[in-house]
């Protein structure tokens, strides 16, 4: 006879949680695609995720030596990875998303090291193809986040040696090593093979990582997020979990659309972005005498520019990561409260790619409490730009060059840029004239309605503010 | 076989579902998103609970399947946290 207590731990109720579980899932990662649902559809994945374990657990019925196993592991990996969230500054945003994703690679890696070397008399041919397909993913995934995350801390560069021709013939062998052992592992699967496809794929994972440059690596993370589901996916196929599969499946396609999105948005294709190397490197030896330095600059003092802003209608801010780095976001929410407080029309433009990764920057300005209809983005600002009194540019370099519509033998020519050589005045606040992630210079420095203001973002932007209460903004409009 | 051709249209199925969800997302969500879908990758953590679940008393199987959990735990309680932390700051005017 079928009691409720059957039920509970039969396949029936496990299976419903499993069709759940999935269809959350689903539901959570089509709401992050939107601005109104992002959040709670967060909170529904995770819920989601919560209820695929619980389901699991009921099915498992592990015994106390496993549940002490379990919690183990599950306290030291919750434990670390709140309090990594919670310290993070949200300008190492691009690195902590490597990390975590290299940790998630690292488990498919040795979930499927575990079932080689220690269950593999169960597997049949299909669990070991799936054994050597999980080893590749995952030890890809892992060392190529791990170095894109030493990269984009700056704990690595990219050695000269990386950008010569001989990187693709080492990488091709390293390849063939990984195929090698992938087709030996099914016959032997605890056995050599499996270190070598181990081994070999770390490798790899570190050889076409290395020689990408800063500029580029948000792609990559991009696209090892999407190995990271196939990671998963194909851990699925090891253990026999359906639910598993068709997670990692969902992520590794999304992964693959946003990593292409992410490359329209850079006018870069993804083959020139894995094998093309550091961008900087190209512009170095095709730039000719480009960069011989500026012969007409003007620079001016903050107070100048106040002026400009105090007689402005119409205001755009082109935020660039040297705003972040200066960590003047805060400053720039004052500046800009004071000029609307003054009637002037204040909005800031935002590249798809400003920041270290696309939408990084809508991040950090919304860190700073700036209201996220005030963000504009480039095909909705362009239009804009001609009728705009005052542009200021913060720490953006690439991204507002007109050599990338003007001139075709820029490294730059065919971005999509921010226009704002169109508009009537343009401060550009920088440190020094240093060039930009492309190592190019910028024509619109030399433009005749540019002014340069140099200094520390910061600095310049408290100063402006202090100009700005010595003319009288902020008292004038309650005088008038 | 039944159920290897089984998790292969599972696979597909999948796929096509993970194109199709991600059709256009506003740039402001780039970030967010791609940190929210690396949680969701961690659902490997199923796998490391299955191989704890198997290993029967396997010692050195259990300690595998315990860091495993650990590494994925860390990628999903990591990520979803720091992309609500992005999240909690995308507001409209005025609201707090």
């Amino acid at each position: 006879m079928t009691t409720p207590m059957d039920l509970l731990h039969g396949p029936l109720l496990s299976e419903a949680i499993d069709l759940g579980a999935v269809l959350l899932l689903a539901l959570g990662l089509k709401g992050l695609a939107k601005v109104s649902s992002a959040r709670s559809a967060n909170a529904l994945a995770a819920a989601a995720m919560l209820l695929a374990v619980v389901g699991l657990l009921l099915q498992l019925q592990p015994d106390p030596e496993a549940w002490a196993w379990i919690a183990s592991g599950t306290g030291l990996g919750t434990v670390a990875g709140m309090v990594t969230a919670r310290r993070v500054p949200m300008t190492a945003m691009p690195e902590v998303v490597a990390l975590f994703n290299g940790c998630g690679g690292m488990a498919s890696l040795l979930v499927a090291f575990g079932v080689a070397l220690f269950d593999a008399d169960a597997a049949g041919l299909v669990d070991r193809i799936s054994i050597a397909v999980s080893v590749f993913v995952g030890a890809i995934t892992f060392s190529g986040s791990l170095v894109a995350m030493a990269k984009l801390q700056g704990w690595l560069d990219t050695p000269g040696w990386t950008q010569s021709q001989l990187r693709h013939g080492v990488n091709l062998v390293l390849a063939l090593l990984c195929l090698a052992g992938a087709l030996l592992l099914p016959a032997d699967p605890g056995g050599l093979p499996l270190w070598l496809l181990g081994i070999a794929a770390t490798l790899l994972g570190i050889g076409v990582t290395l020689p990408i440059g800063g500029a580029d690596m948000p792609v990559v993370i991009s696209l090892l997020n999407s190995y990271s589901g196939v990671a998963a996916a194909a851990a699925g196929f090891v253990v026999g979990s359906r639910l598993l599969i068709v997670a990692g499946a969902m992520v590794g396609a999304a992964g693959l659309i946003l990593t292409q999105v992410m490359c329209t948005a850079m006018n870069r294709s993804l083959v020139s972005v894995l094998f093309g190397g550091a961008l900087g490197g190209a512009a170095h030896v095709g730039g000719g005498g480009g960069e011989a330095g500026y012969s007409r600059i003007t620079s001016c003092s903050p107070e100048e520019c106040a002026m400009a802003l105090e007689q402005a209608e119409r205001v755009v801010f082109v935020p660039g990561y040297g705003l972040a780095v200066a960590q003047a976001q805060h400053a720039l929410r004052e500046l800009s409260k004071l000029l609307e407080a003054h009637g002037v029309e204040v909005s800031y433009a935002i590249h798809p790619v400003a920041g270290r990764m696309p939408g990084h920057m809508n991040v950090l300005l919304a860190e700073a409490d700036v209201p996220y209809e005030q963000l504009l983005e480039m095909d909705t600002i362009n239009p804009e730009f001609p009728r705009t009194d005052v542009v200021i540019v913060l720490g953006a370099n690439d991204v507002v060059n007109p050599q990338a519509k003007s001139d075709p033998s820029s490294p730059l020519y065919g971005m999509p840029v921010l226009e704002v050589d169109q508009a009537r005045q343009v401060f550009v606040v920088k440190r020094s004239l240093g060039a930009g992630y492309a190592g190019i210079a910028n024509a619109l420095f030399e433009l005749p309605q540019t002014a340069m203001v140099f200094g520390d973002a910061k600095a310049v932007i408290n100063g402006l503010i202090s100009e700005l209460r010595a003319l009288g903004v902020g008292r004038a409009k309650a005088a008038a | 076989m039944n159920s290897l051709s089984s998790s292969l249209w599972v696979l597909l199925l999948g796929s096509l579902l993970g194109l199709e969800l991600i059709g256009k997302v506003p740039p402001t969500l780039h970030t967010p998103l791609m940190s929210g879908a690396n949680a969701i990758s961690g659902i490997t953590i199923l796998a490391s609970l299955t191989l704890i679940g198997r290993a029967q008393g396997h010692p050195a199987l259990l300690a595998i399947a315990a860091v495993s959990l650990a590494f994925a735990l860390y990628n999903v309680v990591g990520g979803f946290v720091v992309t609500d932390r992005m999240l909690a700051m995308f507001r409209r005017r005025g609201e707090r």
